[in-house]
């Protein structure tokens, strides 16, 4: 496959960018496990001073690093996705083994390998230093919570381990801290290759772990006791009634502070904007660069920075859930509901957060490792009736439906209505689901396997890392989409200017499309002027609402009845009831957009899911207009 | 539990680990999985021999808890069902095992 007329990378061979200069040309590649603490000890070594992007052609997220010795050298350090063995059998182990040989040539071939072990689990986790000793590069062995292994009664006989391996060994915890400068010593050392040493034929597995265990207790190894408090959590956390029941509070509180709580600062942050923009706007000349600045640029990026709130404190609780060990039981809980559906558990955090904004939403399904399930989480995700539409649902129906109650003082007609968005979004979640399983994303008979890591504190600096690190992910891939997009439909509506002053609405170039496509739209019982919502609300939903207000010339905040009788006018009951299913099924949101295509890696799946949901909301449309009259 | 010849119980029909209640252990014969499936349960420490013991499950028992090799890894019934098991002991005729 390496053969140069198939490649991506050829014109710049290695394209694995750091964040920053490197002092010395020295890479080194994290290797281990999963739950080896492999994140953490990275964490520990680079700090701030690290980058997260995909490893390009695969969707395998490559984090980089600059670990800094004490002698002021940069090391450029690689974080491996987790891995049990060498034998590639995913895509996760595919990129893993490939830099590991220099295979990739993207990648430059690491100098030595910093391969991390569970030093409370060593039987099993030794079995993946054979391979990766196998490839005779320079090794550090490091063997993390080395506190837990202390606290729990266990004991590894570390220079017995090194003779045995022919490499050094070092026992380090990640998250004290404790240990680290034995690997900054190595890494400032020069490094030798790990003497040969008698290892295991690598494709039999229990011969692995025959020799894994003979090294283990040739090295005096002794396991620590089971963790007491992991079986105390466990029998309330999965306990056949109380667990059940903490998982829904767990689940309520994520949903309320995300939907709630996060509604004050988005309020606050929205204000600044709004005085910002406007002390801006006074400051500069009235011309067509202030409206462009002002309305433009301003709006369009206040608009997406609205949402950090939201993202900071979902990534907050999924920090907290995950690195504490509480998220696996929680996928253990949801997994069957989620399975009747063709996922799994792992992704229903994930779309549960999809109701405030799928944003987050999708950028929080890296932790379903099964690609397939995270690829179908992330096409469904959309579904969910997320916050942006909800402005948009109340305008309608208080425009179309009278106040009555349904079901005595409990549930009004606009309630209902308002639930049964909610429920349409849904059940189009559930079916795509499972036309997506049974179809392109099928797992096969891939079996299901969830590791159950022992619960552990979640530590500040971890935690910050990583809302630091999603927060920018956020800002800057969302953050330069939306931007452009805003400016592209600021220059729709304000040419072609009219003596060196922007038209009308009706005329501006926006006006001329949505005139345009009214031939499309006029099944749908929609007129040219919802046309041109349609089209700004590709920016984000709730852009419609202020498209239409511009339009019936009209502020929406303060004639929200003006808007109502406005769009009464415009609307048949049918076009009403069509644009709300309209809203529930397309994929009107730029962001998230651009953030599919960034966790799919590449145009492919994000056109797929924009077409199909934009083809359902059509379909669905058109029927409502033509059921409901 | 005796081991038997040969001979003596042919084709003796294994118990597999969907047949095990929270507590119980047993020890593993053989997974019926395709080569690379059966791969990925061995590295996680499900290997011929190996000592199986049934912790928690979700509501409803499935997917469960298992811990094998100083790990507790969650299958489902589906894939427990191809993990075929002798067992070593039960809840019930075990008295005073931690």
């Amino acid at each position: 496959m390496s053969e140069c007329g198939t490649c991506h990378g050829c014109s710049a061979a290695p394209v694995v960018e750091f964040p920053g200069p490197l002092a010395s040309p020295k890479i080194v590649a994290l290797a281990g496990p999963p739950n080896s603490g492999k994140t953490t000890l990275f964490n520990r070594l680079t700090g701030l001073r690290q980058k997260v992007a995909n490893f390009p052609g695969v969707t395998v997220e490559q984090h980089t690093g600059i670990a800094e010795l004490p002698d002021g050298r940069g090391v450029g350090i690689i974080d491996l996705p987790g891995i049990y063995s060498l034998s590639p059998q995913s895509e996760d182990e595919q990129v893993a083994h490939d830099v590991l040989t220099g295979e990739r040539p993207d990648t430059p071939r690491p100098e030595a390998i910093l391969l991390v072990l569970d030093s409370t689990n060593l039987g099993r986790h030794l079995m993946l230093a054979a391979p990766i000793l196998a490839l005779g590069v320079p090794t550090l062995i490091i063997l993390n919570m080395a506190d837990d292994l202390r606290n729990r009664g266990g004991h590894v006989d570390t220079r017995q381990l090194s003779a045995q391996l022919g490499a050094p060994v070092a026992l380090v915890s990640a998250r004290q801290g404790e240990g680290i400068d034995e690997v900054f010593e190595f890494l400032a050392s020069a490094m030798p290759a790990p003497a040969p040493m008698e290892l295991p034929v690598l494709h039999d597995v229990p011969k692995c772990r025959e020799w894994a265990g003979r090294v283990g207790s040739r090295a005096s190894y002794r396991p620590p006791v089971p963790p007491k408090w992991t079986r105390r959590l466990d029998s309330v956390f999965l306990h056949p009634v109380a667990g059940p029941l903490v998982f829904a509070v767990v689940v309520v509180a994520v949903f309320q502070t995300i939907f709630y709580a996060a509604v004050p600062l988005m309020d606050g942050l929205r204000w600044l904007f709004d005085v910002s923009g406007k002390w801006v706007a006074s400051t500069l000349p009235d011309s067509i660069f202030r409206s462009l600045l002002v309305e433009g640029v301003w709006s369009g990026v206040g608009s997406v920075l609205v949402f950090l709130p939201q993202v900071l404190f979902l990534f907050l609780f999924i920090g907290i859930l995950e690195d504490s060990g509480y998220l696996a039981r929680a996928a253990l809980i949801a997994d069957r509901t989620m399975a009747r559906v063709g996922l799994q558990g792992k992704s229903f955090i994930p779309l549960l957060s999809a109701y405030a904004c799928a944003v987050p939403a999708i950028l929080s399904t890296r932790t379903i490792e099964n690609k397939r399930d995270r690829f179908a989480t992330i096409l469904i995700a959309p579904f969910m009736t997320c916050s942006a539409r909800l402005p948009v649902y109340t305008l309608i129906i208080a425009a179309f439906l009278p106040n009555r109650p349904v079901l005595g003082p409990f549930l009004g007609v606009r309630a209902a209505a308002l639930l049964g968005l909610y429920v349409l979004g849904f059940l189009a979640a559930v079916l795509t689901a499972r036309v997506l399983k049974s179809s392109i994303l099928k797992s096969g008979h891939t079996p299901f396997l969830l590791e159950m890591p022992s619960y552990r504190w979640p530590t500040l600096r971890s935690i910050g890392l990583r809302l630091f690190d999603r927060a920018w992910v956020f800002l800057r891939r969302a953050g330069t989409v939306i931007l452009l997009v805003t400016v592209v439909l600021w220059v729709m509506a304000h040419l072609p200017t009219v003596n060196g002053k922007a038209p009308a609405i009706a005329d501006s170039l926006a006006g001329t499309v949505g005139r345009t496509i009214e031939p499309v739209i006029k099944p749908l019982g929609f007129n040219w002027k919802i046309g041109i919502g349609l089209i700004t609300s590709l920016a984000a939903r709730e852009t419609i609402i202020g498209t239409l207000g511009a339009i019936y010339g009209m502020d929406p905040e303060s004639h929200q009845q003006g808007l109502q009788k406005a769009l009464q006018h415009d609307l048949t009951p049918g076009g009403a009831v069509a644009l709300l299913v309209f809203f529930a099924f397309a994929m009107q949101c730029i962001s998230t957009i651009a953030v599919v295509r960034r966790e799919t890696g590449g145009w492919k799946w994000p056109i797929l899911q924009f077409t199909y949901m934009g083809v359902l909301a059509y379909a669905g449309a058109f029927v409502a207009a033509h059921l409901i009259r | 539990m005796q081991l038997s010849g040969n001979n003596a119980q042919p084709k003796r029909a294994f118990s597999t680990l969907v047949d095990l209640r929270r507590g119980d252990a047993a020890t593993l014969d053989h997974i019926d999985l395709p080569g690379n499936d059966a791969r990925r349960l061995m590295e996680l420490g499900f290997l011929p021999g190996a000592r199986i013991t049934a912790g928690h499950s979700a509501p409803g028992g499935d997917p469960r808890v298992f811990q094998v090799d100083g790990s507790e890894i969650a299958l489902r019934r589906e894939t427990a069902r191809r993990l075929k098991v002798r067992l070593v002991k039960t809840r019930q005729t075990s008295v005073g095992v931690p």
